[in-house]
Formats: C-alpha cells, sequence, structure tokens
C-alpha cells in the first residue's frame, strides 16, 4: 500500500495525538465488529424464522381458502352479509420497536378482540359453524402473515445495517488504522531524522568549538614563546612594560570628543 | 280421483322434471369427475352433462366461482322453462319454491339499504330465482321504513313481514334474524299450503317440510351458542312445524352445547341413526380425517328423502325435490372444482351423491 497518510506536522504533540487516534480506531474496529458479529446473528436467526413462516403461511392459506372452499359448500356466498356486518376491526395490528445493538426493528404484533365477531349470527340457519371456523383459519391465517411481515422487515432492515457496519469495519481495518499507521511511522522517522540532524548538528559545533579552542590554544603556545624570548632580553623591564601597556589603556582620561 | 286429472295439468312437466332428474350426474360421472387433474379436465367432463351448453363459451381457465354462476345459470333456465309452461296449481307451487330465495334477495337488499349502499348494484348479486317482477322498485327506497313500506307493497313476501316484523324491527334487529324470522314464516305457510293440495303432495312434502324445518332448529340452536342471541329469541326462530315439534324444541331451546343437542336428536329413530359415527364438532369434513360433520348428514338425509319424492306419481312433491338435488349437485361440482383447484384431492370424496 502506497505511504497514505494523514497531512500533519511531524511534531511529538502530534505523534501523541495519532497515536490516541490509533489507539480509538482499533477500540472503534473491535466494537464494530462484535455488533456485525451480534447482527448477523440475528440476521441468521430471522432467516430461519422467515423459512418456517413461510412454509407455515402456505399451510395455513391453503387451509383458510379451503375452509372457505366449505363455507362456499354449506351456506353459498356470504360475502356481502360478512362485509356489511363489519362495523370495526377485529384485529388490530400494533408495532412495537425492538432494539438490537442499536438497530431499532419494528415488530408487528396482531391484537384479536376477544368479544367475538360482528357476524356471528351470519349462516344462523345453515353453516354458522362452518363460517365461524373459517373465520378462525383466517384469523391464524393473518397471524401468519403479521409474523411473516414483522419478520421481512427486519431481515430488510438488518440486512442493510450489517452492510453498512460491515462497511465500516472495513474502512477501519484497511484504510483508517493502516494511515494511521503510516502516519505515525512517517512522524517517528521525520523525528528521528531531526534527532540525526541534531545530533550531526552538536558534533559540528564541538568539532568547531574544539578546532577554536585549539587555533587560541596555539595562539596562547606562540604568545609564550615569544614573552619567553623577549623576557630573556627584557627581564627587568618586563613587569614594567607589562602593566605599562595596560596602563596605557586605563588610563585614557581624555574628555569626549564632542561634535 | 285426483290422479285422474292430474296429467290434465302436470302431465307434461312432470315428464320434463322425471327428464331433468335423469339429467343429474350419476355416480360414474362423479369418479370421472374426482379423477380429474386441472379444471380444464373438469369442464371436458362437463360437457357430457347437462350444463355443456352454458360452459362452452367460457374461456378455458375456468375459475370455481363462474363455474358455480354458469351451473346456477342452468339450474335457473330448467327451472324457469317449467315456470313459462305451468298453469294452477303448479304454478302456485312454483311460486312458493322460488319464496325462499325471495327472501334471502330482500333481506340482501335490506342489508345494503341499512348501510346506505347502492342497491341497485346489489340486483346483480341477487339469486335469479328470487327474482320477482318488483324487486328493482325495491331500489328506489332510501329509508328503511320506504324499504318497508314498497316491501308491503311490491312483493310478494308481504304477508311474511306484515306478520312478524315492524319497520322498527328492520332497524334494530339482527340482518340474520330477520331472515330466519321470515323463513320461519315462509316454511310455516309453505306447509299450509303443501297440506291444502291433498294427498299425496301433502305426505310427501310435509317430509320433506319436516325435515327441513327439523334441520333449521337444529343448526339455529348448534350456532347460536355462545353468541349474544337469547334463548327466548332462538325458540321464536323456530319452525312451528316439523318431527320436533312442539316438544323437542322447547328443550332445544334450553340447551348450552353439543352434548345436550345429541341427548334429544337421539330420541328420534331418523336423526339417531344419524348421528351415528359422527363428530359434531368437525365442521364439513374436518380438518383432521374424512369423517362427515353433521351438515354433511343432514345433505346425504335430505337427499334421500328428495330421492324418495319420484318414487310416487301425481304429486307436486317432485319439482322441489328435482329442485332441492340439482341444488346439491351444483355444490357437489363446486366442491370437486373447488378440490381439483386447491389440489386437496384428499377430501375431494367428501361430497354428497344422488345417484
Amino acid at each position: 500500500m502506497a505511504a497514505v497518510r494523514d497531512n500533519v506536522f511531524p511534531t511529538r504533540m502530534n505523534l501523541t495525538v495519532t497515536k490516541t487516534r490509533l489507539k480509538g480506531a482499533q477500540t472503534g474496529h473491535s466494537l464494530l465488529k462484535r455488533k456485525s458479529e451480534a447482527l448477523t446473528a440475528r440476521f441468521r436467526a430471522i432467516v430461519r424464522k422467515i423459512e418456517d413462516a413461510k412454509l407455515k403461511m402456505g399451510k395455513v392459506m391453503q387451509n383458510a381458502s379451503f375452509s372457505l372452499a366449505e363455507v362456499a359448500y354449506i351456506t353459498g356466498d356470504i360475502s356481502y352479509q360478512v362485509r356489511e356486518s363489519a362495523k370495526s376491526a377485529t384485529f388490530k395490528v400494533s408495532a412495537k420497536q425492538e432494539n438490537v445493538s442499536g438497530v431499532i426493528l419494528p415488530m408487528f404484533q396482531p391484537e384479536v378482540q376477544a368479544s367475538g365477531s360482528q357476524f356471528e349470527l351470519t349462516g344462523l340457519g345453515r353453516g354458522g359453524q362452518q363460517i365461524q371456523k373459517a373465520r378462525g383459519v383466517y384469523i391464524k391465517a393473518v397471524e401468519t402473515l403479521v409474523e411473516l411481515a414483522s419478520l421481512q422487515t427486519a431481515f430488510v432492515i438488518l440486512d442493510e445495517v450489517i452492510k453498512l457496519t460491515n462497511r465500516r469495519v472495513n474502512a477501519i481495518e484497511y484504510v483508517i488504522i493502516p494511515r494511521i499507521e503510516n502516519t505515525i511511522s512517517y512522524i517517528n522517522s521525520e523525528l528521528d531524522e531531526q534527532d540525526r540532524e541534531e545530533f550531526y548538528r552538536l558534533k559540528k559545533i564541538q568539532g568547531k568549538k574544539k578546532e577554536r579552542a585549539a587555533a587560541t590554544q596555539r595562539e596562547m603556545d606562540e604568545k609564550a614563546k615569544l614573552a619567553i624570548d623577549d623576557g630573556n632580553i627584557h627581564q627587568v623591564v618586563d613587569d614594567d612594560s607589562e602593566t605599562g601597556v595596560r596602563n596605557i589603556l586605563s588610563e585614557q582620561t581624555d574628555s569626549d570628543i564632542i561634535f | 280421483m285426483k290422479e285422474i286429472y292430474f296429467n290434465a295439468d302436470a302431465g307434461y312437466l312432470e315428464g320434463v322434471v322425471r327428464g331433468y332428474r335423469d339429467g343429474l350426474i350419476t355416480k360414474p360421472q362423479y369418479s370421472n369427475l374426482t379423477q380429474c387433474e386441472t379444471m380444464d379436465d373438469l369442464k371436458l367432463q362437463l360437457a357430457t352433462t347437462d350444463y355443456a351448453p352454458f360452459l362452452q363459451n367460457e374461456p378455458s381457465p375456468i375459475s370455481t366461482s363462474t363455474l358455480s354462476a354458469r351451473c346456477t345459470d342452468a339450474l335457473v333456465a330448467e327451472f324457469q322453462y317449467l315456470q313459462q309452461n305451468s298453469a294452477e296449481p303448479i304454478s302456485k307451487f312454483l311460486e312458493y319454491i322460488t319464496y325462499g330465495y325471495m327472501i334471502d334477495n330482500v333481506v340482501l337488499l335490506i342489508t345494503g339499504t341499512l348501510h346506505e349502499r347502492d342497491t341497485h348494484d346489489l340486483l346483480e348479486k341477487c339469486h335469479p330465482l328470487g327474482f320477482f317482477d318488483t324487486m328493482p322498485a325495491l331500489c328506489v327506497a332510501t329509508t328503511v321504513q320506504d324499504l318497508y313500506n314498497t316491501v308491503m307493497v311490491d312483493s310478494p313476501l308481504a304477508g311474511y313481514f306484515r306478520e312478524c316484523l315492524s319497520a322498527e324491527d328492520l332497524n334494530e334487529l339482527n340482518i340474520e334474524i330477520i331472515r330466519n324470522t321470515l323463513y320461519k314464516a315462509y316454511l310455516e305457510d309453505f306447509y299450509n299450503y303443501c297440506m291444502a293440495c291433498g294427498e299425496p303432495t301433502a305426505s310427501i312434502m310435509s317430509e320433506i317440510l319436516n325435515f327441513e324445518s327439523d334441520r333449521r332448529t337444529v343448526n339455529i340452536t348448534i350456532n347460536s351458542f355462545g353468541t349474544e342471541l337469547s334463548k327466548d329469541d332462538r325458540s321464536k326462530l323456530y319452525p312451528r312445524l316439523g318431527n320436533m315439534y312442539p316438544e323437542a324444541q322447547t328443550r332445544l331451546a334450553r340447551v348450552d352445547d353439543m352434548d345436550q343437542v345429541k341427548a334429544i336428536l337421539e330420541q328420534y329413530s331418523e336423526y339417531k341413526t344419524m348421528l351415528l359415527g359422527v363428530n359434531l364438532n368437525a365442521s364439513s369434513g374436518g380438518v383432521g380425517g374424512n369423517e362427515l360433520s353433521l351438515e354433511d348428514r343432514f345433505f346425504i338425509k335430505e337427499v334421500d328423502l328428495n330421492k324418495e319424492a319420484f318414487e310416487q306419481q301425481f304429486h307436486l312433491g317432485v319439482f322441489y325435490a328435482w329442485l332441492r338435488l340439482k341444488e346439491q349437485e351444483i355444490r357437489n361440482i363446486v366442491w370437486v372444482a373447488e378440490c381439483i383447484s386447491q389440489q386437496q384431492k384428499d377430501k375431494i370424496n367428501n361430497y354428497t351423491p344422488i345417484y
């Protein structure tokens, strides 16, 4: 992978900041990974349930339409009476929410009114039993449908969320973490480089200093040599001449020249 | 002596009806029908029956509802032929038969009016046998009060309405109670008419109608368990005739569960045999197995009684019996068709064979 890195200034502070970011990214990665696993487990369970529910639905719907055929055999067409005598829904669906690792899934729950049907007298003279039975079977069929509907919705939502989470996990794993690591190594190498430069500079300075010290030393030595040579000649006035020179400098008492 | 003159009025029609009877689907034909794999096969098999002209123009994937409608058309066409060629007293008798369907139609219109629907659309849903000339006039009524007045003036059912219902009742009572009250009045009236026809019509029809009213009594009892229908109201819906009138009816009016109904029915020899092996709590065949329900047994018994009507000559009962058998046959065909189209072959034999 090409050295993709954040555009940061290689300083020690940025190094610390980037290292914190790396740690954050790793924590985030493991959390997301766990979330994705939890969702996938749930997803599998739902897929299994959907399969069961679909098979059940097939059977129940078949039963239901057959029981309607039985009603038709015994009473004939009752659809109009049933439609007209229905005043309010006896079968209601309420939606609830369920939280699966931060994903909100809608859950549909059937509510069957227990207090009998509004067309309980339909088919009083003939076939009432069959009508009530068909009603029962159809209620079961609708219950199965509602169950299947909430499973299917959960299936779609979970599918979406799992894809999203996996994308994030992969992005962190393969893009963000390598980038941060690259940045860290970049900063490190820059810092090392700086260290080396500094070291070299120090060495250089030290060398120069030594050179200079050596030069002064040499000068001093030479001076001393000369002094020794002179000393042999002007041994007596040596002290005076020395002080005489100094005195000239220190005894400058001329008044300041004012322009 | 009546028999001597019977053929003068009814000979031709009786011949026609007996011919119709021979057109009923027989056992081997039923077994052919039940062998069918698809609806097309079924249609092909039906092409050898009296239904052929009504089915041949239907486009091929035929649905059970169309099949049922076309078969009913066939029945209606035959019945109307009888009606058109009838004279007194047969025409009156045939009219009485149609009253039952009229009740259903009028009740349908009442339901529509109560819920403020456009009743014109409902005319199509009405059973064609129960169609009377002034029925479209009922659609003009927009309120129940209007409807009641119109029914009183314009329909042959006026008598039944006058006897048992007031305009307020139409609004307040459950529509099913109205229907059953009317039907009760109709059954009683029909019974009295048949009695007045003299032998042998009286004896044959009394047997069929007694059975019919017993069946209604039992059904109303069973179907009112656990509903808002009070026991007093229940007893008011029982027709005042039948083998079980009055003593068993008063007892049936008090029962609360199937076992008590069974105990009462077992005191009647004709129903005792019927109850043998019946799973009272199962409806038509039941999901669990192929045992017959009480309703199925009633159908079988009805078919038997109606078949017996053909054993005698010179009476009017054959018309009624033929119509009932034909209806049963249509139910059978539709049942077989449903079983085929829903692929529930294991219950295909739960129909009630006639011949």
